[in-house]
């Protein structure tokens, strides 16, 4: 593939072919506890989409310029968390003084995002596949797209759902894990079309 | 391993955290500083508060001890919280949402544990609740009433009297214990007699997992400290001339007890009928002391009935549906107030029963125990 081309496939393959909630399984408990509405599951969205964009590029020049050179690559878990967490309350700070709007949009869910595994997810995947900042970069704001085409589908579903007939003990999280499993299932249709690394 | 990459692993994790929590430091005092704001409450003067901004406004009304009814205690979960900002609330936010209805936000209705405090303020909330306080009292009795209601008596410790109105109700605090990992709290009809002003009572029925009845069951024991607020609510007597049918089901007993014993007191003699149901014998509690009333009071009638009374009952009394009982017992409504508590459905089902027969519907007092 044509090098320069290669942070665009990356992207891409992102959002379908290694969507990381449905292929990779992360960050199930927002997506799972946010995605009764369309409303808030496009809030939280946006979030993760912003924050994992902004974390892989902090981490990756993190990694590159700190870890690496002092040779300390082995406490890149501890680090990558601490830089998202400062990161997110960071972030939820300003934008609960600049904008209200946004703050009511966006910002109440930046909480619930600290610890938010995909995020982790995107960084580590993004290291050990030696991506360059440019394909971090891409590959995270992919990552956060692919979550949120994830959480919209499935708040659509969820949202009729509200009239199925579901069996009592499949309300709730049951049903709503069987449909993830479904959704993974026709994800897999995407595989082998674009290489991640 | 070598003591040098030792030190700069050590070292380099601190420097990076320290930097970090630097930057958070400086944000929260800088960003996230909103300096002091000045809550105006109903318009009155006399309640200024000058607070620091930046919390939310439930727990900041609670640190200038302005107590709001809350049963989650600020997760945004009850929706009970609510208070009305004609200025200074800002934009609402989708917590607050679901439990806003159009009305509610026409009028500003907020959600105060989910609105933080960031600008002067001018609130209105319910006068009485500047007499909400926090008590803090010691469980000397209680008592099994049925199989599944208990009844507590808490004498006052601090503050040692409390002032209140027969049929309002208080919040309890559940400590953190197996089943939260936070205070919670939990309202509860008072069902002692006002003028007892150093000691109240309260009755629990037990809701199975309930994380209140589960502590008040299995954990709380006579001799323990307990920690409540109160008094809420708008569920009274009030002072009319009009004939007064109280209706109740279950623990709903506690606040018509209250009203009872403190009309008895007071000497209001006006025209009283008490209709109580339950299931079986076994649901059955305080019958003897409401049977009592009848000889102290000047024109009063208690009627228990059962609705599926068991064979071995050998009950007597009234049977059927509460709302059965209340038709057969009330021939005409007009000059009827009501005073209805237990459960939702029950008490939906006897407003349709009295206004039926003609009690008008703004005179049906209740207090749903949902």
């Amino acid at each position: 593939m044509n090098a320069a081309l290669f942070p665009f496939a990356i992207f891409f393959a992102a959002i379908f072919t290694n969507n990381i909630l449905l292929t990779n399984y992360l960050g199930m408990c927002s997506f799972l506890a946010i995605s009764k509405e369309i409303k808030t599951s496009v809030g939280l969205g946006i979030a993760v989409t912003f924050v994992m964009a902004c974390t892989s590029l902090l981490n990756w020049l993190v990694y590159h310029y700190i870890l690496i050179p002092l040779g300390l690559d082995y406490l890149r878990f501890i680090v990558f968390i601490i830089v998202i967490a400062a990161f997110v309350q960071l972030v939820e700070m300003i934008i609960e003084r600049v904008s209200e709007t946004l703050y009511a949009a966006l910002g109440i869910y930046l909480p619930l995002i600290t610890v938010n595994c995909a995020i982790l997810g995107a960084v580590l995947f993004m290291v050990i596949r030696e991506y360059s900042m440019l394909t971090g970069f891409m590959y995270g704001l992919g990552s956060g797209i692919g979550w949120f085409l994830a959480i919209l589908a499935m708040s659509g579903i969820r949202q009729k759902l509200k009239n199925a007939r579901i069996p009592r003990g499949l309300e709730g999280a049951g049903i709503a894990l069987i449909i993830t499993g479904m959704m993974a299932l026709a994800f897999i249709g995407f595989t082998g079309m674009i290489k991640v690394s | 391993m070598p003591i040098s990459a030792l030190l700069i692993a050590v070292g380099s994790i601190s420097i990076l955290s320290s930097f970090l929590a630097l930057l958070m430091v400086i944000a929260d005092a800088t960003i996230a500083n909103y300096g002091d704001v000045t809550i105006r409450i109903n318009e009155s003067e006399e309640h200024k508060h000058v607070v620091r901004g930046g919390r939310p406004l439930l727990s900041t009304l609670m640190a200038e001890q302005i107590f709001i009814p809350s049963a989650c205690g600020g997760r945004g979960s009850c929706g009970l919280c609510k208070v009305e900002i004609p200025q200074g609330a800002g934009q609402y936010l989708p917590t607050e949402l679901p439990w806003i209805s159009e009305e509610e936000r026409a009028q500003n209705v907020r959600l105060s544990c989910q609105l933080k405090v960031k600008a002067d303020m001018e609130l209105r909330i319910p006068e009485e609740l500047f007499s909400v306080k926090e008590y803090r009292g010691k469980v000397t009795r209680i008592r099994d009433l049925t199989h599944d209601i208990k009844e507590l008596t808490i004498d006052l410790i601090e503050p040692a009297e409390i002032d209140l109105k027969a049929g309002k109700f208080v919040q309890l605090q559940v400590p953190e214990y197996e089943l939260t990992d936070e205070p919670v709290y939990r309202a509860y009809s008072v069902s002692s007699v006002p003028s007892q002003q150093n000691q109240i009572e309260l009755e629990v029925r037990l809701v199975p997992n309930g994380i209140c009845t589960t502590y008040v069951f299995n954990y709380l024991k006579e001799g323990d400290d307990i920690i409540f607020n109160g008094p809420y609510g708008d569920f009274h007597l009030r002072e009319t001339e009009r004939d007064v049918v109280c209706i109740a089901g279950g623990s709903g007993m506690a606040p018509i007890k209250a009203i009872l014993l403190d009309m008895l007191e007071k000497g209001v003699n006006r025209k009283t009928r008490y209709f109580f149901g339950a299931v079986t014998k076994k649901d059955l509690f305080l019958i003897d002391e409401m049977k009592a009333l009848e000889g102290k009071l000047p024109d009063f009638k208690f009627v228990p009935a059962l609705s599926a009374p068991e064979e071995n009952d050998k009950w007597e009394g009234e049977v059927g549906l509460i709302t059965e009982v209340l038709d057969r017992h009330t021939p005409n409504g007009e000059n009827l107030e009501a005073y209805l508590c237990g459960s939702p459905g029950m008490i939906d089902a006897c407003i349709k029963v009295l206004t039926d027969k003609g009690v008008p519907e703004e005179l049906i007092y209740y207090d749903k125990f949902a």
